[in-house]
């Protein structure tokens, strides 16, 4: 369940927090796939390291133990840490 | 309990009877509430069962919505209103009020004339916070911020900033309307406009920041006055912020809410340990840092800062005092509770266990004083002396009072120019070399302030420099503190 908060600030500044920009080029950066645990997400992502490969990107693979519940955050911080981009696999 | 306007939920025209049927009173009054129906306009609300009083329509108030915004604390209740507006209420049972009130005559005849009433279940203890949280909720207009599922609490007030650097309390919405019920002032209502940002604070963003601060609800009229004096063109906050030197808000509080909230005024005033002296100054500056968005490294540019910037407050020892409190001297009524604000470093020690004559004591508190920042320079600081309890006896068991300690004080403080010219002593700080001829005051008329504090043994006092003084800088500024 979700708690609430009465905001203590002046709210100038937006609540929720901003997104890092976009990328503008992979060259040299490690993008993570994350596999969520779903069937045949390994194969999406097989393909989709190879084309990373080809645009110079180093490409570091991640596996949730289970697609049921939200990644652990020793995870979420190891992809944070070393990477760059993440991908995450939705498939089925 | 505090509600929304009851004007804004108008009761029924006529009668209105509040019931509920565990209550034995209300059981006796059943008979009457009949009787009256058929005689007057009466409406009923039950607060547990819709079927209580026998024989009566009533509207079902299980949910004590009605009963919680017309701040109905007894059963019965019995009400007149008219034109939308209450007129009159009785609590309880009793023959006359009910005649009077209703102006029907033989009412409840065969019953005493007279039984008190129960508690109503909307202030029960139990129910009260959560009917305060679903119904009050909505008098606060601060944004709402959601807590993702995973997020811890305290990390998550950290990561938005909220906090000094320790952890803070989550003003939840129970918390804030809890806080609220510490003043009679309306949530909305414009306390000052906050520097640097200079943001119009409501009573609601205090409440939300004195929680985060970890006050009481009792504490918050301290705050309010403090946020006040804060923001006054005499105290400057928003110089105090941006100087480079270590200096932040020091709140002193006299009168008698400072023994009604239980403030520390003796051991260790100037320390932790006391919730009420930890967390009123910690919420002033909270207010500065969240609403007005004064942050260390943005518009605080304090070279080095001082612990007391975390929140610097206590109370002054008034029982125990032989001199007037320093509300009097700033002239607040006796009587009356007062938060003084001064803008100041942190207190520094005068060590001195050998005076046993006033005149040894007072030149003891001279040379250290004329210290303060810097030997040679005069008139630009203010400062607080917290003699202890054990100094002030000197003077007091010498029949010295304040103003003669204080008029010795600046006697001995005349600086000779030559002294503090610049380059005197080898020392390039000082005074324009213009002045050598003069004799200069090391504090302006007023500049020095005395308050008595402390534990009962230690011939210790201390010193609290200002920064800036005057029109320049910052002027203590005291406020009274209102319910």
């Amino acid at each position: 369940m979700s708690r609430i908060l009465l905001d203590p600030t002046s709210e100038r500044a937006l609540a929720v927090r901003a997104r890092l920009p976009r990328l503008t080029s992979l060259a040299g950066v490690t993008v993570g796939l994350l596999d969520i645990s779903k069937p045949r997400g390994d194969r999406f992502l097989d393909r989709i390291a190879a084309r990373l490969a080809g645009q110079g990107a180093a490409v570091k693979r991640y596996r949730k133990p289970t697609f049921t519940k939200p990644a652990p955050v020793d995870l979420r911080q190891e992809i944070a840490v070393q990477c760059g981009a993440v991908v995450e696999a939705l498939a089925d | 309990m505090t509600s929304t306007p009851a004007a804004a939920r108008p009761l029924p025209d006529g009668l209105v009877a509040f019931v509920k049927r565990e209550c034995p009173t209300c059981a006796l009054v059943a008979p009457v509430l009949a009787d009256l129906a058929g005689r007057a306009a009466l409406t009923v609300y039950t607060q547990d069962d819709p079927a209580f009083p026998p024989g009566v329509a009533v509207l079902d108030d299980s949910s004590l919505e009605v009963s919680w915004h017309h701040a109905i604390e007894a059963v019965p209740t019995l009400v007149r209103v008219e034109g939308g507006v209450e007129r009159e209420r009785v609590l309880g049972w009793h023959r006359g009020d009910w005649e009077r009130l209703t102006g029907v005559s033989d009412l409840g005849a065969g019953l005493p004339a007279w039984r008190p009433g129960c508690g109503s279940r909307s202030v029960d203890p139990d129910l009260a916070p959560e009917l305060a949280v679903r119904f009050g909720a909505a008098r606060l207009r601060a944004r709402r911020v959601a807590l993702a599922g995973l997020e811890d609490e305290a990390e998550a007030l950290f990561e938005r900033g909220w906090t000094d650097g320790l952890p803070v309390v989550p003003p939840t919405e129970r918390r804030v309307l809890a806080m609220l019920e510490g003043t009679k002032r309306a949530p909305q209502e414009i306390v000052a406009v906050v520097p640097p940002d200079l943001v119009e604070c409501s009573v609601e963003k205090v409440a939300i920041n004195a929680v985060l601060a970890g006050c009481k609800p009792e504490y918050l009229p301290v705050v309010l006055a403090a946020v006040e004096a804060a923001c006054t063109d005499a105290f400057n906050i928003h110089g105090l912020l941006a100087t480079t030197m270590p200096v932040g808000p020091v709140l002193i509080v006299n009168g008698p809410i400072r023994r009604a909230i239980g403030m520390n005024s003796g051991i260790n005033a100037l320390g932790q340990g006391n919730r009420a002296n930890a967390t009123i100054g910690r919420a002033l500056q909270l207010v500065i840092r969240n609403v007005g968005g004064g942050r260390p490294g943005e518009v605080d540019r304090a070279t080095f800062g001082n612990p007391g910037k975390l929140g610097f407050c206590f109370a002054e020892d008034e029982e125990g005092s032989p001199w007037t409190p320093l509300s009097a001297d700033l002239g607040v009524a006796a009587g009356r509770s007062s938060v003084t604000l001064f803008p100041g470093e942190g207190p520094r020690s005068i060590v001195d266990q050998l005076s046993r004559e006033p005149e040894s004591l007072a030149r003891s508190f001279a040379a250290c004083l004329r210290t303060l920042h810097h030997p040679k320079l005069p008139l630009v600081f203010d400062c607080i002396l917290a003699v202890s309890p054990e100094h002030a006896r000197v003077f007091a068991d010498a029949g010295w009072d304040k103003k003669r300690l204080l008029d010795r004080l600046h006697a001995l403080l005349q600086l000779p120019g030559s002294e503090i010219v610049r380059g005197a002593g080898g020392i390039a700080e000082g005074v324009p070399e213009n002045l050598a001829g003069a004799t200069l005051p090391k504090f302006r008329p007023g500049g020095l302030l005395l308050v008595h504090c402390g534990g009962r043994a230690g011939l210790f006092s201390a010193m609290i420099g200002g920064w800036a003084n005057g029109a320049t800088g910052s002027a203590p500024v005291i406020r009274e503190i209102e319910a």
